[in-house]
């Protein structure tokens, strides 16, 4: 068996593969299918600080090898987390990654700050690239001077490993990825998803309650490949590859394109267990390949 | 039972009219322990253009020959792709999903409501409350005469009322006109619909002040509550149709009704 241990900061995985946020709930609502401390991390479902409802529904179009999506960040907020949810996962044998969102710059810094303070989560991923809500996300995300100053304050706030989630829909993804690692992210994961729109002919409205959503599935695969590789190439921390992945040879593209590990994301609405079925496929290919590890992958896009 | 992913052999395809067909599946799981209002997430692998599993709701269940049937609606290429298999073939489920219907009380009159498709979990409910002791009356709205599904199998189990839009069969006009409604003496009503039809059940049910349950069929993509995207709006927020649900009580629905 290959050896499939990752570090990401200070962050020690035993594997490369984690659950994107809002994919897999908090690991507790797939515990049916599989033991969520097979993987290497669990990225929680978006966290602000105070009970959000999100957007009205509809929330969802199917659409080519993919859907739409303008969930718009529902949860119960931090302390429900802290009080509820918590005590019931603690216990994994896994990394557990609070996903970190606000509508200010002050609610980035006071979540970060209070999430330092618990001893179970060992890193944040800092959203700065949800696309379905009218204050903060994206528009932190996709404005350079915004994401510079959030990440800045960030990290101050937070001293365990931080990991910015990049926006994709930019110009030019690497500077925000510059950005981050200039201002101290220890990572950066990318891509949320893709800014669209779903329209019925038949009635002549959009699907979505909110016109426009986040693209995500295979679909957006080969752009999340080109901006992996392109992040890769320009920061030396390291990059998380999501988009798309449905399968062990879908991270092992991401890993040759640059990730040091993936996120397992739309494909758990398929297949509940799709991460772990990556990690053993990640695990065969570099058996058969002969790679004594999943680091010596990294990169080596021949 | 645990919620599971299997591929189920088709043991029998049965065409009702052109836009629905049954779906009877073997299930390896020698202890089926399903109920009334639950549903499956069905995977399409015979439709490119198909991502998402399809939710169908449970029609019928044999344990004892762990048979688990599925009433589906023709209403998309997914569906369409689903009417193409046949005995045989393997279909992949996850299994099972969401809440389930109250069963009523002993020496409670139970009325079944349902309209299209949506009569689906309808007969499973009517079946247990048969088993149970109970009558269970259903009052079942068709568009027409030749939509009408599994007359015969539904009035094995309770008594029919029949109302199509057309008038072709049965009372012409909608399930809430039909006189079999107001003069039951219900104590309580269970629907299952389209969103207006199922509206204006529980409209009449709050008149009467009967306790009323329905099955919502929101657009869902994970089925299992981790997307967040079919969400009902409720007295408590936006809850998951698919783990909260599909099953709710009218009052804890936020309706303008």
């Amino acid at each position: 068996m290959a050896d499939l241990t990752t570090t990401i900061g200070n962050l020690k995985m035993k594997n490369p593969v984690m659950t994107a946020s809002g994919t897999c709930g908090f690991g507790k609502e797939i515990e049916d299918f599989f033991d969520p401390s097979e993987l290497g991390a669990i990225i929680m479902k978006g966290t602000t600080l105070e009970n959000r409802e999100g957007n009205d529904y509809p929330r969802l179009a199917e659409t080519a090898s993919g859907m739409l999506n303008s969930v718009g960040l529902q949860n119960k907020g931090i302390k429900n987390f802290i009080d509820n949810i918590l005590p019931g996962i603690r216990d994994y044998d896994t990394n557990l990654i609070v996903n970190v969102n606000g509508s200010t710059i002050d609610d980035y810094i006071e979540l970060s700050g209070i999430v330092d303070g618990l001893e179970q989560i060992n890193a944040i991923e800092l959203n700065i690239s949800c696309p379905n809500v009218k204050m903060g996300g994206m528009v932190f995300g996709t404005h350079l001077p915004t994401a510079t100053k959030v990440i800045k304050e960030v990290r101050k706030a937070y001293s365990k490993t931080l990991i910015v989630k990049l926006s994709p829909n930019v110009t030019d993804i690497t500077e925000f990825a510059r950005v981050a690692q200039e201002e101290g992210a220890d990572a950066v994961s990318l891509i949320n998803t893709l800014l669209g729109i779903a329209i019925d002919a038949r009635s002549r409205k959009p699907v979505l309650s909110t016109i426009t959503g986040g693209l995500s599935g295979p679909a957006i695969k080969p752009v999340a490949l080109r901006m992996v590789w392109q992040v890769a190439k320009t920061v030396s921390i390291p990059v998380i590859g999501v988009g798309g992945i449905m399968s062990a040879e879908d991270a092992i593209e991401f890993f040759l394109a640059g990730a040091t590990a993936v996120q397992v994301g739309t494909a758990t609405f398929i297949e509940p267990d799709a991460a772990l079925r990556v990690v053993r496929g990640v695990n065969s290919y570099l058996d058969e390949n002969n790679f004594d590890s999943v680091s010596k992958l990294i990169g080596q896009l021949n | 039972m645990t919620k599971r992913t299997e591929d189920l052999r088709i043991v029998s395809r049965r065409i009702i009219n052109e836009e629905y067909f049954v779906l009877d599946l073997k299930s390896g799981c020698d202890d089926l322990l399903i109920f009334p209002g639950q549903f499956v997430q069905v995977r399409v692998d015979n439709s490119m253009g198909t991502f998402l599993r399809r939710p169908i709701s449970v029609y019928d269940v044999d344990s004892s020959k762990g048979i688990i049937s599925l009433l589906i609606k023709v209403v998309g290429e997914g569906t369409r792709a689903l009417s193409e298999l046949g005995s045989g073939d393997n279909i992949n489920i996850i299994y099972p999903l969401g809440n389930s219907f109250t069963f009523p009380g002993i020496g409670e009159k139970p009325l079944l409501v349902g309209g299209g498709v949506g009569v689906a979990p309808l007969y499973f409910l009517g079946k247990m409350i048969r088993e149970r002791g109970g009558e269970p009356q259903y009052i079942l709205g068709y568009r027409s005469e030749n939509q009408i599904i599994d007359y015969d199998k539904f009035s094995e189990i309770g008594n029919v009322m029949i109302t199509t839009e057309d008038g072709s069969k049965g009372y012409h006009g909608m399930v809430t006109q039909h006189p079999g409604f107001s003069k039951g003496g219900y104590n309580r009503i269970f629907c299952c619909g389209p969103d207006p039809m199922m509206k204006a059940v529980a409209s009449l049910a709050l008149a009467g002040n009967i306790p009323c349950e329905v099955s919502l069929e929101n657009m869902m993509a994970c089925g299992i509550g981790v997307c967040l995207c079919c969400v009902a709006d409720t007295v408590n927020g936006n809850v998951c149709t698919c783990t909260d649900g599909p099953v709710f009580n009218t009052k804890d629905l936020k309706w303008q009704i």
